[in-house]
């Protein structure tokens, strides 16, 4: 399984990279769509259904208005070139990067193998979630009874999140 | 906005309503099956984003439409945090109690209170989406006129 997801991985880092190198602005939003389809082999993969289905239906919606957007603005990238200032910031980007990997490196030795990790919570929270909730779907539980108020904050982000948009999208208003 | 040619709108035609039951169906069995509020939500949404894109629709018919959608999602927002407060009424008086009886594991009548949590947050998640989109359609139809 590990190698299914390294291949997928790696497909991954390929689209994103054509999605920047790309001359006309139509491939590259496609090529963002690829990353966000590989996405949903890799929950598949891993065991998480719900994530698989959420991330399906929302990565085609995005990429409808993408694409919309796309269409009628301009195919072709305005181009400008570096100041100081972005080398500045990419040599910024390229050292912290370095040193995140190193990171990486280092604690990766002391994690489980991946998918097969269970600490002490998990484990009271998978023999204790389907009796105590009542409820078939574990995950359905976990977060509408033991974690109530995540849920609850996620949705008043969402209001917050539509209450924005409609503020920033009113020519009316701006006359 | 410009709808699209016949065989987009006879496609639309035979699957639209397909794709609403299925959003409905995903929803209400968030406790037994993979899927809950946010995934059923997504895919109602899904279904109304084809039906408009499909058929398109002149500029006041948009507009009456977002102003029923905005007051639906925000309806559903207090339904959700009124059922969070009802568990201060019944059995140990906790916020977020989930005090109907409880019922065989996969039973579709199980789980207490979770079911009428999915199709309140299934109708919030299908109206913001929703809501997005026709605001961006809006703001193009404004800037062209």
């Amino acid at each position: 399984m590990e190698l299914a997801i390294s291949v997928i991985t790696g497909f991954m880092i390929l689209g994103a990279l054509y999605a920047i190198h790309a001359k006309d602005l139509l491939s590259s939003v496609i090529a963002c769509g690829i990353v966000g389809y590989s996405l949903v082999i890799c929950f598949l993969l891993l065991k998480a259904p719900d994530l698989a289905i959420v991330q399906i239906v929302v990565d085609t919606i995005t990429l409808i208005i993408m694409v919309a957007v796309v269409h009628d603005s301009s195919r072709n990238e305005s181009y400008s070139k570096l100041d100081t200032q972005g080398y500045i910031s990419a040599a910024t980007i390229i050292l912290l990067i370095m040193l995140l990997l190193y990171f990486f490196a280092v604690s990766i030795k002391s994690l489980d193998v991946l998918g097969t990790s269970s600490l002490r919570m998990a484990k009271y929270y998978i023999e204790g979630a389907a009796p105590k909730s009542g409820s078939a779907n574990l995950v359905t539980g976990v977060v509408f009874d033991f974690r109530g108020y995540d849920t609850m904050g996620e949705a008043v982000v969402l209001v917050t999140a539509v209450l924005g948009v409609l503020t920033i999208l009113r020519i009316k208003g701006k006359k | 906005m410009k709808g699209m040619t016949l065989i987009v709108k006879k496609t639309t035609q035979l699957i639209g309503g397909m794709i609403f039951m299925y959003g409905i169906y995903v929803i209400v069995h968030g406790h037994l099956t993979p899927g809950g509020g946010f995934a059923g939500g997504v895919i109602i949404a899904g279904s109304l984003i084809l039906v408009t894109l499909a058929y398109g629709g002149d500029f006041m018919k948009l507009i009456k439409e977002e102003a029923g959608t905005t007051i639906i999602e925000s309806l559903a927002t207090i339904m959700v945090i009124l059922i969070a407060t009802s568990g201060f009424l019944f059995g140990t008086k906790i916020f977020f109690n989930n005090f109907l009886p409880k019922g065989v594991v996969g039973h579709l009548i199980s789980a207490g209170v979770l079911p009428l949590y999915n199709v309140f947050i299934g109708t919030e998640v299908a109206a913001s989406i929703f809501i997005i989109f026709l605001s961006l359609v809006i703001f193009k139809e404004e800037s062209t006129q």
